[in-house]
């Protein structure tokens, strides 16, 4: 006897098919977590044929310290897009930061470490309140993200226009820029201190991903939102809270930024978000959702600044072309991510 | 007369599953003729077979005598047969009328003949009865109102055979008439008609002949004259209970009643539904597929908009999601295993414990060494069948993601477990298991539900079934009265007088 009710199953369940262990699912995993590793070892080994000055170690910590700040803010962007969702808010939320960042230390005056301090605390301030901002609207106004933070964007970039009155924003305390300024150009025992920022910002931020329910819950959510909803998975929260993480490495990026040049202008953080989403796309998460790579991410921050870096240092290209070039390798990377998918 | 098609000995299978087996058919001009069975019996595959959307495994086609196989849906209409669905399939931005010429838009010179396909769709529509305007956009319209659009595409050319699959599903009887005034026109003109519906009486209304399926075969083909409804409802059913079900095991009457729902609804699904379960229980749930029986589940877990009353053993619940129904020890299993139920492209491990992962930490941390623990207890437990435990979800088979399913909600440890269509899609070994776990839960001492649009799901299994009609309760049956006969007339509101009166 039979009793079936196939015509109701949706194409694609061909009824019990023999599991097997699929060697091009193995690989497929394989490779977007390595990809990111090779394309910076060919990378390194293209920047040491261009030009003898590459290979130097003063030349590769300065391409890591430059690459911490997006490195730190595409961190962030890791939970929000593992999550399935979008910030392209981060760079005008950057300039935002920094500006009243440098508000609040010059108003409380004096160089000492405190006044640096109170404006540190201000900084992840503001910066957590935007991206608390960012979520709410997303989750409880039920909201494109893209929509949201495009909105975001615009707010965040107008009101650092706004502070600086169209011009900058600058430390006026020259004895606080010499105070606050180790923290960007020192280093600890040869490693520059954004260099280690960055490395544990990822480190904690893997642990979070990889071995806590949040985490977990955050990788449910952006693989199929409905099954982790009827998972008893808490949505609204969990999301948002993607979005007030992407803040906080926002706030932690500013904090080594600020004493690098001392200012925040309304060009501060100009196409941030581009180079964000290009490093977690680059590093093998799936823009739409679903199983996040921190260490790629990481790896992808320092592609882009090493892309960047080559065209300076050779004369191949012109170094204004270095957007264009940031801009195909996303694309570049997209392609190569959906040819490794095709294999399922 | 000579038929216009014929289905020669047609075959289906998907994978190594067989739906639909050695089916002869013929559709004749002029004619109206139904098919019915029960969901699942393979009626939807016939109907994708002849209208070009699927192709057979086996046998022939023969049109006007001649062999032919449609490569898509297009190739049929311009064979002159079409498929009007059952899902409303229209564009909501456009227009009636540039719906119902979608793809085979009228011209004139290099632009699209609006004027025309107005002209051609009110008439069709005013056929049908249909009181909206033809450059009325889709998204304004009801459903039943884009029912009657679906339809009227259909209409707005001379097709020699058109497929009708449950055309009245949401139409209100006074459209339903309509619609029947409509096909008596068509054949009139000639036209053959083949009519898939539910609906017993009107199947007596307008059919010429109907033919019965079961199980993917062919039961009968007889002139619609010697069938009452009734007959065709004993037809569709008619068949015998193996040992596929485990015996039922004994349900004292006086057991806590641990799930009570008391008019619970569900804007726009249900209304007014109250049952309860006792302890060691399974109860039932049957009826048409959209009669809203996933629905009020849905409202009870607190994943949908309810209200009225839902207690788990004698306390209030007021779930806002499905961690506060897990938490009051309530559990659903989802019908929609892979849009609701399962993270396809995840771990085993990470699907098993999503539910319950507050039970798998360690500190802050998930404590994995549990997490591998569990999995090899459920692939024990349950009997599940992979290569290897590094697969994902989504490489298992339909059955063994079933019972990976059933891990995960288990795991919760409720005292009310819902599931529901426990074992769609799946082979009949699997569904033996699943049937005599099904049963050890309600042994245990748990409230169990079971929504199924299987009869002999429901009759084997549960002590009691409520059947729901139209989103509310159309009847209860138990003892004598759990049988396929009693469950589908309430389903389907053939009741006795209603027979007679038809």
């Amino acid at each position: 006897m039979r009793m079936n009710e196939m015509t109701s199953v949706e194409p694609g369940t061909k009824g019990e098919a023999p599991e097997r262990t699929n060697p091009a699912r193995r690989a497929r995993i394989d490779m977007r977590a390595l990809s990111p590793f090779i394309a910076l070892a060919v990378l390194i080994a293209l920047g040491a044929l261009t030009s003898p000055v590459f290979l130097t170690l003063d030349n590769l910590t300065n391409v890591a310290t430059r690459a911490s700040f997006i490195a730190v803010i595409a961190v962030g962007a890791t939970f929000v897009i593992a999550a399935g969702g979008l910030d392209l808010s981060v760079g005008s939320m950057a300039a935002l930061t920094a500006g009243v960042m440098i508000l609040a230390m010059n108003a409380v005056g004096g160089a000492e470490w405190t006044t640096i301090a109170v404006g540190m605390a201000v900084a992840i301030g503001v910066a957590l309140a935007c991206g608390l901002f960012n979520g709410l609207v997303v989750t409880f106004g039920r909201i494109e993200p893209f929509i949201v933070t495009l909105g975001g964007m615009g707010i965040y970039r107008a009101l650092v226009v706004f502070l600086a009155a169209g011009g900058t924003i600058t430390m006026s305390d020259w004895d606080l820029r010499e105070t606050y300024r180790p923290i960007y150009f020192g280093d600890v025992l040869g490693v520059p201190i954004p260099v280690i920022v960055f490395l544990v910002v990822a480190a904690i931020a893997a642990v979070i991903l990889y071995k806590t329910p949040f985490g977990r819950h955050v990788v449910a959510i952006g693989s199929n939102e409905e099954v982790a909803r009827f998972s008893g998975v808490p949505i609204r929260r969990v999301r948002t809270l993607t979005y007030v993480i992407q803040g906080l490495c926002v706030g932690i990026a500013i904090l080594i930024y600020v004493p690098r040049l001392g200012s925040a202008t309304p060009t501060t953080g100009l196409l941030w978000e581009l180079q964000a989403i290009t490093a977690v796309v680059i590093g093998g998460t799936a823009l739409k959702g679903g199983t996040p790579f921190v260490w790629g991410t990481v790896v992808g921050a320092l592609i882009l600044e090493l892309v960047a870096n080559i065209m300076v240092l050779s004369d191949f290209v012109s170094e204004y072309l270095v957007g264009a070039v940031q801009g195909a390798i996303i694309i570049i990377a997209m392609l190569v991510q959906r040819s490794l998918q095709r294999g399922r | 007369m000579a038929p216009v098609l014929s289905a020669r000995d047609i075959a289906k299978a998907f994978g190594p599953i067989e739906v639909l087996t050695d089916i002869d058919l013929d559709l004749e001009p002029g004619r109206v003729h139904a098919v019915i069975g029960e969901n699942g019996a393979g009626k939807s595959t016939l109907m994708r077979i002849l209208s070009g959307h699927l192709a057979p495994t086996r046998g022939r086609l023969v049109l006007d005598g001649r062999d032919v196989s449609f490569t898509d849906p297009v190739a049929a209409e311009e064979a002159g047969i079409v498929l009007v669905h059952q899902e409303i399939l229209l564009a909501p931005d456009l227009s009636v009328a540039q719906n119902l010429f979608l793809g085979r838009e009228p011209r004139r010179g290099l632009f699209a003949d609006d004027a025309q396909m107005e002209r051609r769709a009110a008439q069709a529509l005013a056929e049908l009865g249909a009181d909206y305007p033809p450059d009325a956009p889709v998204r304004r319209l009801s459903i039943a109102e884009r029912q009657l659009a679906q339809i009227a595409r259909a209409l707005v050319e001379p097709y020699r055979l058109v497929i009708m699959d449950e055309p009245t599903a949401v139409l209100t009887p006074i459209e339903s008439e309509a619609l029947f005034a409509a096909i008596d026109r068509l054949r009139a003109s000639g036209t053959a008609i083949l009519y898939i519906s539910h609906r017993l009486p009107e199947v007596k209304r307008i059919a010429d002949t109907v033919t019965v399926l079961r199980d993917g075969r062919h039961v009968t083909t007889r002139p619609c004259a010697e069938l009452e409804p009734l007959d065709m409802a004993r037809l569709m059913v008619g068949r015998e209970l193996t040992q596929l079900f485990p015996e039922k095991a004994f349900c004292a009457p006086d057991a806590p009643v641990l799930l009570e729902a008391e008019r619970v609804s569900v804007p726009g699904f249900a209304e007014d539904v109250s049952f309860g379960v006792r302890a060691g229980e399974i109860l039932g749930f049957g009826g048409l597929i959209g009669a809203g029986r996933t629905e009020v589940f849905e409202g009870v877990m607190g994943l949908r908009k309810r209200s009225g009353t839902v207690r788990i053993g004698g306390r209030a619940l007021h779930a806002r999601g499905a961690g506060e129904a897990f938490q009051a020890g309530l559990a659903y299993l989802s019908e929609d295993r892979k849009g609701k139920g399962l993270l396809l492209n995840q771990s085993l491990a990470t699907n098993l414990t999503l539910a319950a992962l507050a039970r798998f930490t360690k500190g802050a941390f998930i404590d994995a060494p549990a997490e591998r623990r569990a999995l090899d207890r459920a692939f024990e437990e349950f009997d599940i069948r992979a290569g290897s435990r590094d697969l994902l979800a989504g490489e298992l088979s339909g059955g063994n993601q079933q019972k990976l399913l059933l891990a995960k909600m288990m795991l919760l440890e409720p005292n009310v477990v819902v599931i529901d269509e426990p074992t769609r899609g799946i082979d009949i070994g699997t569904k033996q298991q699943i049937y005599a776990f099904v049963a050890a839960l309600a042994a245990e001492g748990k409230a169990v539900v079971v929504i199924s649009s299987e009869m002999p799901e429901l009759i084997g299994l549960a002590h009691r079934v409520i059947v729901m009609r139209h989103g509310r309760i159309a009847g209860e049956v138990a003892g004598d009265r759990l049988n396929e006969q009693d469950i589908v007339t309430l389903a389907t509101g053939v009741g006795e007088g209603a027979a007679a009166a038809a």
